[in-house]
């Protein structure tokens, strides 16, 4: 794999090269916070892992350590937001949504404008193992009825969500990673709630992903274009809600969608593109992510076993586009 | 529905907005006596409700409101109000009369309660109805959001007060503890806490279920002020707010002893009246005992 994928903006992935997303986004948030006093920010003792003690160094007012106490945290949060400020609440994803029934009542209900950051989702966190991983978050944020869910691909679209986050009025939820992922955006990319994003266009097979399988995605259409495999490739950083109009669009084209995530596949993105795909283009899907738990191991290793990676990714579509050749 | 000599909403707006009392404190008495009949009949209408838990609060709520609270009933996001949070949400009947009687709810809305399109839903829904400051009902949550509330008063400069009345089967709850640990890091003194110690979950007597004694010494040991009450003195409950303004280094949790159901002899301490509605001929004896 020496030739870097293109995508249709000309942003190449460098297979070399990979940034980190809680750093940036972190960095954004000590940005906002010079200009905007109403950003308080709160964490529950994991504010070197989430990156949130960045802010907290430059701005130690704004910046509430919650102690492990997750509940209290959110709880705070509302009570924040209520008088005026703009609270982002920082903790694993794992074990902030794990207080599902808080945000329920707490921020959804109240309708507050608290943006939610979960951090270390996925089997991508590696050696920690399955209690510190946030595998089922989306299933449960996506199923509030006013809660919007981000989940970006790199670096730069962190930082953009983030600023757009500080925008936004109402209740959020974001997962990034903890492992350094492939940057397929430019500087100059800007996020937008509700918009997919075609980063490469095919004809035979479109990969709907979002999060750190992006890059992943990217790169194995390339090695299927070598296949005589033409495949798009959207990158879905806007979860809920969704561009199912774009889905549909490429289905269309395609007549065949594959969904990856580093999430069960039960909730997360697959659920939601199925959903969208029933009610507008029904066409054949194949949700790949998280089938069972997942566990110790590198990155590489949990993303070979969960097929996540180049190889897996580059498995999965030929199966699937085999599966359907042979019922036609 | 009984009739009832309103109070004038101009002058309460005046003297709630300096946070002077809005009734002499002799009146408030009979004040609390009008909102159990409120409670009984909003109740009644709905065939649906939580009458034991709503009686047991009337006098701390109306002695707050009455005479220790800042507020502008015309204009519930009011940035230098003081906040009153009801963490016991189901106990909110006791809420809307209240606000109703202070001229922040219509009074003809009080017979919507728990109907469907109704503002005044079963539990507290701040998105429908902002005069109520928190969406409440699932036990634990509300002094988390009153620790919120202190800390962005701090932040501003502002020198709002904010309460949280609990239920004392709701402190069982794990979430108030991560609470009540909070509150004291950051000095909130202008956090008072009131439990309504009533002595009664639905299940049972609290004791039965899951003891919360010693709770006056619990609170302490989480270097909370906290003051004992009888929770049915009016005068008491505004003694004890004034003596927890006077603290400046931490929060105040007021321990007040209440009885379940108060007022209405049949339901006091009988804790099948925890979740349940009054038949007509139960509603007529209660308000014929309340005077209404």
């Amino acid at each position: 794999m020496s030739s870097a994928a293109q995508t249709t903006n000309g942003m190449a992935i460098v297979p070399e090269q990979k940034f980190s997303m809680r750093g940036a986004y972190g960095k954004a948030l000590v940005e906002l916070g010079k200009t905007h006093p109403e950003l308080v920010v709160l964490d529950a003792d994991l504010s070197s892992s989430t990156k949130s003690g960045l802010f907290g160094k430059e701005f130690p007012d704004r910046f509430f350590q919650m102690g492990i106490a997750e509940s209290n945290m959110i709880g705070t949060a509302v009570g924040l937001a209520s008088s005026g400020k703009k609270p982002f609440l920082h903790s694993f994803a794992c074990f902030v949504v794990g207080r599902f029934e808080v945000i329920k009542l707490a921020v959804a209900y109240n309708e507050s404008n608290v943006a939610i950051t979960g951090t270390h989702v996925g089997v991508g966190i590696g050696e920690d193992g399955y209690s510190q991983m946030g595998t089922e978050d989306l299933g449960m944020m996506r199923a509030l009825p006013n809660v919007i869910c981000l989940q970006p691909a790199d670096d730069v679209e962190a930082r953009s969500a983030a600023e757009f986050l500080m925008d936004y009025e109402g209740p959020s939820y974001m997962r990034i990673t903890r492992q350094n992922v492939y940057r397929v955006h430019d500087e100059n990319y800007r996020f937008e709630l509700g918009r997919g994003e075609v980063l490469r266009s095919g004809t035979d097979l479109t990969l709907v992903a979002s999060g750190a399988p992006v890059g992943y995605s990217l790169l194995a259409a390339e090695r299927l274009s070598g296949l005589g495999i033409s495949v798009e490739v959207i990158n879905m950083a806007s979860i809920r809600p969704l561009d199912g109009e774009l889905i549909a669009e490429s289905a269309r084209k395609t007549g065949a969608v594959m969904t990856v995530e580093d999430h069960s596949v039960r909730g997360g993105l697959g659920s939601a593109v199925c959903e969208e795909l029933a009610e507008r283009y029904p066409v054949p899907v194949m949700r790949t992510g998280l089938r069972e738990f997942g566990g110790s191991g590198t990155e590489a290793d949990n993303y070979r076993i969960h097929k996540l990676d180049v190889d897996g990714i580059t498995d999965n579509a030929r199966s699937f586009l085999e599966v359907i050749r042979n019922k036609a | 529905m009984a009739e009832r000599n309103p109070l004038d909403i101009e002058e309460v707006k005046q003297r709630a907005r300096k946070r002077e009392p809005v009734i002499p404190m002799e009146q408030v008495p009979d004040a609390v006596r009008a909102i159990r009949c409120d409670i009984i009949e909003m109740i009644a209408k709905a065939q649906s409700g939580h009458p034991g838990g709503s009686l047991s609060l009337a006098e701390i709520l109306v002695t707050i409101f009455s005479q220790k609270m800042r507020f502008d009933p015309s204009n519930p996001e009011w940035e230098d109000r003081d906040r009153l949070i009801l963490s016991k949400g189901h106990g909110v009947p006791a809420l809307y009369a209240t606000l109703s009687w202070l001229g922040a709810i219509p009074r003809e809305e009080l017979w919507t309660l728990r109907q469907a399109g109704s503002r005044l839903q079963g539990h507290p829904a701040r998105a429908l109805l902002p005069v109520v400051e928190a969406s409440t009902g699932s036990l634990g949550q509300g002094l988390s959001i009153a620790v919120g509330m202190a800390l962005a008063g701090r932040l501003d400069h502002k020198d709002y007060h904010v309460f949280c009345v609990l239920g004392d089967g709701e402190i069982q709850e794990g979430q108030v503890w991560e609470a009540a640990m909070a509150a004291p890091k950051w000095k909130l003194s202008n956090l008072t806490a009131i439990l309504d110690y009533n002595k009664g979950q639905l299940d049972g007597f609290v004791r039965d279920i899951m003891d919360i004694e010693s709770a006056a010494a619990k609170w302490r040991a989480f270097n909370w002020h906290v003051i004992e009450v009888d929770g049915h003195d009016p005068t008491a409950i505004a003694a004890a707010v004034d003596d927890a303004k006077t603290v400046t280094d931490r929060p105040t949790m007021i321990v007040a002893h209440t009885v379940k159901g108060k007022g209405v002899s049949f339901m006091e301490n009988d804790m099948s009246w925890h979740g349940k509605a009054p038949n007509e001929e139960q509603t007529k004896a209660a308000l014929a005992e309340l005077g209404c």
